[in-house]
C-alpha cells in the first residue's frame, strides 16, 4: 500500500446558467482547460500521468463519449495518459478523487488526475433520461421523486421551517461573498480564456452579495407543483406518518445551476519525488453508502461516519467540513445528525451561493477544503455530498 | 359459421361476425373462424377489392372471454399466450392484406372488440348514443393484450392514448371520432355499410400509419429532457390516484412507453408479456371475479327471490327532501319513474326537487295517492319514522311497497309502524345517491318475497346494483364499515400517529381515510349507535364496553369536537383551505406506539373481513357476491382485493387465520377468527 497524496487542485470559476459567462464555452474547453492549467502550474511531464478520471452527470451530446480522454487530447497532453468518464450523479467529482486515490493507494498506478465537468447551461439535467426516471416500470417500483421533493421531505420530517432554510442560504451567500472578496478562492481558481487569450470569466459569478431574508422569503417554492402533480403522494406512500410535505425549497435556498470544471492531481510519494511535486495532503479514507432512495439525500451523515470509522477518527477529529449545499435542508440535517457546529461547515459558502456544476462539484469542494485547511493551518477536513438514487459519499484528507 | 364470408360482384367481402352465444367474444370459436376468414381472404386476394367487417349482434364485439382469462395461471400461461399470439397474428395478417379493411361498427366495441376494429384501416361507427367504444380492460385488472396498447399508442401518441387505456374510458361514437380512433359517423345501418364501401373504393391500397416507412410515435422524441420529464411524472400522477395498489394501469403505462421505443412487432411482444403478468396475477383474479362474475350475477337477479314475476314501479313517493330524499327522487325521475317528493313544507320539497323534470314536490300526504312504492328518507329518529311511515301507507295504493332508507334502525322493528309488515322493506341508499351505485335491500322478519322482488326490480330500474341482506343492527354495510372507523380510532388511542393511519388506509386501497370518515358521520353518531346497541343488547357490553376507541370519541365530543358538521373532529376545517389533522391529537401520540405499518394496514382491512364472515355466519349476508360487491360499491373497500370476502381468499385462508390470531393476541379478541373461518381454512374451501 502506498499513500495517495494530493499535489494540486484547480478549478474554473462557476458561470451562471444560460445568461452566464460560460454558456458560450464548450464543456470540452472547460475540461481541457483545467488539464492544461494543471500541467502548466506544476510544470508537469504529462507522460507520467497514468489516467484521467472525470465525472460527468449528463454524459450525452457534447459531454458524451468519454470526455476525459477527449480532454487529454484536446489539452495537448502527451498521448500516454488514458481517460475515463464516470457517473455517480452529484458525487461524480468526488468519486473521481476517490477512485484516483484508490488507484494510487493500491499501487496499481502512480499518478492520476481526478476531475469533473458539467456545462449545465448547454446540456440540461435529465437529457440522458435513464431507467430510474424515464422507465415507468422502474420508477414505479422504486418510488422515484425529483430531488427537490426529497429535500422538502427532509425539511418536513426534521421540522426545518422556511426561515431555517432561508437563513442557511443567506449565510452561504454572506460567507461566499467574504471568501471571494478576501481572495480565498484564488489559490485554485483558473480563469477561463477564449482562443484569443481573452478572459471569459475569472470569478464565481453566481454569488449574490445583496441577498436578504426578505428577498429569499419572496421566492415561490420550486417543488410545490411537482408535489401536487403526484410526487408528494409517492413520497407519502413511503413515509406515511407525514400528513403533507411542506415545500420550503426555492431557487434561493437550493444549489444554483452553473457551468464549471475542476481537476486534482493525485499520486504516490515516488511519483511526486521524481516529478518534483510537493504533496499538500493525503487522502485518509473514502466511503460511499446507499440509503433509502425516495428521501434520497440523507447519505452524507452515514457516508461520513463510514469514512471516519475507516480512518479511526471521530467527528471531533475533523477541523473543517465541506457538505455540498444541494439544498439547505441537506446540510442542516447533516449537522444535526453528526452534531457539527456552524463554524466548521462550509466556511466559505457552498453551492447555494456558488453553484453546483454536477459532475465537477465534488472535486471543487475538495480543493476548497484543502485551501482553507492551509489558510487556517488546520489538519483534517472532510468533504461529503448527497447523491441521487439514495447514496452518500465522503472523503477525509489530512495535510502533510 | 361464426363469421360469414360474402363476396359481392364488386369484389367487396363482407365479414359478419355472428358467434354462437348472445354476443361475439374472443374465444376459441372466434379464433378458428377469424383464422379461416383471413386465410380465405389471402387466398382470394386478387379477386378482392376490400373487406367490410361487421357484426350480426346487437353489439359489434363484446371483448375477451373472461372465463378463459380468469383461468390463466403461471402453469398454463404458455397455452394462453399461444392463443393470444394466434389472435394477434390473424389481425396482423388482416391489416397487411394489401386491401382496404373497414370496420363497420353498428354496436358497442369494447375491449377485444375495439382491438379488432383498430386492426382495420378505417372505422365507421353508427351514430347512436347507446354505443360505447373503449378499452376497459384496466377496470378488471388487465390490459388490452390483443394489440390494443400497441395500436392506440401508435395511432394517438401516448399523451392521448394513455388516459383511454389507463382509465378504461368508454366513449360515445361522436367522442371516439373526436378522440381520433374512429374516423366517421353514419346515421343509419345502411349508411354505415355505404360509407364503408365508399371508403374501400377511394382507398384501394391503404396502410396502417405504423406500417408506413418512417412512422414515429406521436409525441415521443427520445433524448428530449421534456419527454423524459413527462415520463417521470406519469407514474406519480397515477400513484396519487391509486397509491400503487392497482398493477394494471402501471403495466399499461410501461407497455405503452416501452412499446413506443421499438418496432411494431416487438411492441406487441412487450405488450404480451405485461398482459400475461397481469392476467396471471392475483389482482386481476380478484377484480374479474367480483366486478364481472359476481356483479353480473347480482344484476341478473341472483339475490332476487325467484318465482315472483318482474314488476315495474310506476309512481314512487319519497318522504323527506333532504340530501338522500332528493337524490332518490332524482335518480328515479331520470329513470322515467313518476316521483312525488314530500317534505314538511312545500318550499323544502321544491328545493329538494330542484329542476329535475318528473318530480312533483308536495307537503301533503294526499299526493302519495297512486304510489306503488314509498321510500322514507327522513331523519334517523324512530318516532318520526313511525309517524311518516304510517301516514304514507294509508295514502299510497293498497298493496304498495313501503320502504325505509334507514342506515341504522332495524327494519323488523320499524315494520311495526305499518299495518302490513310483509310489504315493508329496507332500501338503504348511499350518499351521494346519483353517484353511488349500490342499494342495500334489507329483508325484515316479515318482509314477503314479493315485496323483496319489487324492491329489487325498482333498484334495477333506477340503474342501481342491489344486494339483499337480512335484518340486523347496521345491516351489512354500516356494520362492517363501522369496524373500520372504530379500529382506526382505537389506534389513535394506542398512540399511532393519525396521519399514518389515514395514509396507510389509502395506501391499502380504501377510498377514504377512516378518521376523515369518522368526522363525516360525526363522532356523536358513533357514540349514539354504541349506546343504542348496548341498550338493545346488554350482551354486547363485553365487545363494545372494552373497545379502546370509545374513550377517544368521548373525550373529543366532550371538547366539542363532534365532527365536520360541528366545525371539527379529528380534522380541522379552515375556511377556504384544505382540512388538516387536529394538532390536539398529539396528546395521544407516543414516540413508538409499537404498531408497524403492516399491522396498521392489516388491522384496518382484517377487521372488515372478519365482520363480513360474522355477517355470513349470522345470515345477515346470504351470498359471497353480495359481500364483495357491497363492500366495494357501498363503502369503498379496497377494490384491488375484490371485496371483503375475496380479500380472505387472496390472502390465503390459512395465512389469514394465522395472521388474525396474531392480531387477536396483540390487539384484542375482536380479531379472533370465527370457528366457521377456521373450518373453511382447514378444509381449503374458498369463499
Amino acid at each position: 500500500m502506498s499513500e495517495a497524496l494530493i499535489f494540486d487542485a484547480v478549478r474554473t470559476p462557476r458561470g451562471r446558467g444560460k445568461r452566464g459567462s460560460l454558456h458560450s464555452v464548450k464543456p470540452i474547453t472547460l475540461a481541457s482547460g483545467v488539464l492544461a492549467a494543471l500541467a502548466r502550474r506544476n510544470d508537469l511531464d504529462t507522460s507520467a500521468v497514468d489516467d484521467v478520471v472525470f465525472g460527468v452527470v449528463t454524459p450525452v451530446g457534447e459531454q458524451g463519449a468519454d470526455i476525459a480522454r477527449t480532454a487529454v487530447l484536446a489539452a495537448g497532453w502527451d498521448l500516454r495518459p488514458a481517460g475515463v468518464q464516470l457517473n455517480r450523479f452529484c458525487a461524480s467529482g468526488l468519486e473521481s478523487v476517490n477512485l484516483a486515490a484508490a488507484k494510487v493507494a493500491s499501487g496499481f498506478e502512480d499518478l492520476v488526475v481526478a476531475g469533473g465537468v458539467e456545462s449545465m447551461s448547454r446540456v440540461p439535467m435529465g437529457s440522458d433520461g435513464g431507467a430510474w426516471m424515464a422507465d415507468p416500470e422502474t420508477s414505479v417500483a422504486t418510488h422515484f421523486v425529483p430531488q427537490g421533493v426529497s429535500a422538502d421531505l427532509i425539511a418536513t420530517l426534521e421540522g426545518f421551517s422556511r426561515e431555517d432554510v432561508d437563513a442557511f442560504a443567506l449565510r452561504s451567500h454572506q460567507r461566499a461573498t467574504l471568501a471571494r472578496d478576501k481572495g480565498r478562492f484564488e489559490r485554485s481558481l483558473v480563469p477561463v480564456v477564449d482562443q484569443n487569450g481573452t478572459v471569459v470569466l475569472d470569478h464565481d459569478e453566481a454569488i449574490r452579495p445583496e441577498t436578504t431574508m426578505a428577498g429569499l422569503a419572496a421566492l415561490k417554492p420550486s417543488f410545490a407543483f411537482p408535489g401536487e402533480l403526484g410526487f408528494d403522494a409517492v413520497a407519502i406512500d413511503r413515509y406515511p406518518a407525514v400528513e403533507r410535505v411542506h415545500h420550503v425549497h426555492t431557487p434561493g435556498n437550493s444549489s444554483q445551476i452553473v457551468d464549471g470544471a475542476a481537476a486534482v492531481l493525485i499520486g504516490n510519494e515516488r511519483a511526486g519525488r521524481e516529478l518534483g511535486l510537493t504533496p499538500r495532503a493525503r487522502v485518509l479514507a473514502t466511503a460511499v453508502v446507499g440509503t433509502e432512495p425516495t428521501i434520497m439525500l440523507t447519505g452524507p451523515a452515514p457516508a461520513s461516519r463510514k469514512a471516519l470509522d475507516r480512518a479511526g477518527l471521530t467527528v471531533e477529529d475533523i477541523d473543517l467540513f465541506e457538505v455540498n449545499e444541494a439544498f439547505s435542508a441537506v446540510v442542516l440535517r447533516f449537522q444535526r445528525e453528526l452534531g457539527v457546529p456552524d463554524e466548521k461547515v462550509n466556511v466559505n459558502g457552498g453551492a447555494i451561493a456558488l453553484g453546483h456544476p454536477l459532475g465537477a462539484t465534488g472535486c471543487m469542494i475538495l480543493g476548497t477544503l484543502l485551501d482553507e485547511l492551509e489558510r487556517q493551518d488546520l489538519r483534517r477536513g472532510l468533504a461529503t455530498l448527497c447523491v441521487g438514487g439514495g447514496m452518500g459519499i465522503a472523503t477525509i484528507i489530512e495535510r502533510v | 359459421m361464426a363469421i360469414h364470408y360474402e363476396r359481392d360482384d364488386e369484389g367487396i367481402v363482407t365479414l359478419t361476425m355472428d358467434m354462437s352465444g348472445s354476443a361475439n367474444v374472443m374465444n376459441a370459436e372466434y379464433q378458428q373462424a377469424m383464422g379461416a376468414a383471413v386465410t380465405r381472404l389471402e387466398a382470394e386476394r386478387d379477386e378482392i377489392a376490400g373487406v367490410v367487417l361487421t357484426s350480426a349482434k346487437k353489439t359489434f364485439f363484446a371483448g375477451g372471454d373472461l372465463k378463459l382469462l380468469i383461468g390463466i395461471t403461471r402453469e398454463n400461461a404458455a397455452e394462453a399466450l399461444g392463443f393470444v399470439e394466434e389472435v394477434k397474428g390473424q389481425l396482423r395478417r388482416l391489416e397487411l392484406l394489401g386491401r382496404p379493411v373497414v370496420a363497420a361498427i353498428g354496436g358497442s366495441a369494447l375491449g377485444g372488440g375495439l382491438e379488432i376494429a383498430l386492426a382495420c384501416h378505417h372505422r365507421v361507427v353508427l351514430d347512436d348514443d347507446r354505443i360505447r367504444l373503449g378499452l376497459p380492460e384496466v377496470t378488471l385488472g388487465l390490459l388490452p393484450g390483443g394489440g390494443g396498447v400497441t395500436r392506440l399508442v401508435r395511432l394517438l401518441g401516448p399523451q392521448a392514448a394513455l388516459p383511454l387505456l389507463m382509465e378504461g374510458k368508454q366513449l360515445r361514437p361522436a367522442r371516439a371520432v373526436r378522440a381520433g380512433f374512429a374516423h366517421e359517423l353514419a346515421s343509419s345501418r345502411e349508411e354505415l355499410i355505404a360509407k364503408a364501401r365508399a371508403w374501400i373504393k377511394d382507398n384501394p391500397q391503404p396502410r396502417q400509419p405504423w406500417d408506413v416507412k418512417g412512422h414515429t410515435v406521436p409525441g415521443m422524441r427520445f433524448g428530449d429532457p421534456g419527454v423524459y420529464s413527462t415520463l417521470s411524472a406519469a407514474p406519480a400522477v397515477l400513484r396519487k390516484k391509486t397509491h400503487g395498489v392497482f398493477p394494471a394501469p402501471e403495466k399499461i403505462l410501461a407497455a405503452a412507453v416501452e412499446g413506443a421505443l421499438v418496432d411494431f412487432d416487438t411492441a406487441l411482444k412487450i405488450e404480451a408479456r405485461y398482459f400475461l403478468e397481469l392476467a396471471t396475477g392475483q389482482v386481476a383474479k380478484n377484480m374479474i371475479g367480483t366486478f364481472w362474475f359476481q356483479l353480473n350475477e347480482i344484476e341478473a337477479g341472483g339475490s332476487r327471490p325467484s318465482g315472483v314475476d318482474r314488476t315495474a314501479v310506476t309512481r314512487v313517493g319519497v318522504l323527506g327532501a333532504g340530501m338522500m330524499g332528493s337524490g332518490i327522487a332524482e335518480v328515479s325521475a331520470k329513470a322515467g319513474v313518476e316521483v312525488v317528493l314530500k317534505d314538511v313544507t312545500l318550499e323544502a320539497a321544491r328545493r329538494g326537487a330542484g329542476d329535475t323534470p318528473g318530480i312533483t314536490p308536495t307537503d301533503s300526504y294526499a299526493d302519495l295517492a297512486g304510489c306503488d312504492l314509498v321510500v322514507e328518507a327522513v331523519f334517523e329518529n324512530r318516532e318520526l319514522k313511525n309517524e311518516v311511515l304510517a301516514a304514507a301507507e294509508s295514502a299510497a295504493l293498497p298493496g304498495a311497497v313501503i320502504a325505509s332508507n334507514t342506515s341504522t334502525l332495524p327494519i323488523t322493528g320499524l315494520a311495526n309502524a305499518v299495518t302490513d309488515p310483509s310489504r315493508f322493506v329496507g332500501l338503504h341508499f348511499f350518499s351521494p345517491v346519483p353517484k353511488m351505485r349500490l342499494v342495500e335491500i334489507i329483508r325484515g322478519e316479515k318482509t314477503s318475497d314479493e315485496t323483496l322482488a319489487r324492491a329489487f326490480d325498482y333498484a334495477r330500474r333506477i340503474g342501481k346494483t342491489p344486494i339483499v341482506v337480512n335484518d340486523g343492527r347496521g345491516f351489512y354495510t354500516s356494520r362492517t364499515f363501522g369496524t373500520y372507523v372504530t379500529e382506526a380510532v382505537s389506534m389513535v388511542a394506542e398512540g399511532v400517529p393519525p396521519a399514518l393511519i389515514e395514509n396507510v388506509a389509502r395506501r391499502a386501497g380504501m377510498a377514504v381515510g377512516p378518521l376523515a370518515v369518522s368526522d363525516e358521520v360525526t363522532l356523536t353518531l358513533q357514540l349514539e349507535i354504541r349506546d343504542q346497541t348496548l341498550a338493545d343488547d346488554p350482551d354486547a357490553t363485553g365487545a363494545l364496553g372494552g373497545h379502546p376507541a370509545f374513550a377517544v370519541l368521548e373525550e373529543l365530543v366532550a371538547e366539542g369536537r363532534t365532527g365536520r358538521s360541528g366545525g371539527g373532529g379529528f380534522y380541522e376545517y379552515p375556511e377556504g383551505g384544505e382540512k388538516f389533522l387536529w394538532p390536539g391529537l398529539a396528546r395521544y401520540a407516543r414516540e413508538d406506539a409499537g404498531v408497524t405499518e403492516r399491522d396498521v394496514e392489516d388491522r384496518l382491512l382484517f377487521i372488515q373481513s372478519l365482520e363480513t364472515v360474522r355477517c355470513l355466519d349470522e345470515g345477515v349476508l346470504t351470498s359471497v357476491g353480495d359481500a364483495n360487491v357491497g363492500s366495494v360499491l357501498g363503502f369503498g373497500f379496497a377494490p384491488w382485493s375484490g371485496g371483503t370476502a375475496q380479500f380472505i381468499n387472496s390472502y390465503g385462508l390459512g395465512e389469514f387465520v394465522q395472521r388474525a390470531d396474531y392480531l387477536a393476541d396483540t390487539y384484542g379478541e375482536r380479531f379472533r377468527p370465527p370457528a366457521s373461518l377456521r373450518e373453511r381454512a382447514a378444509s381449503g374451501e374458498h369463499f
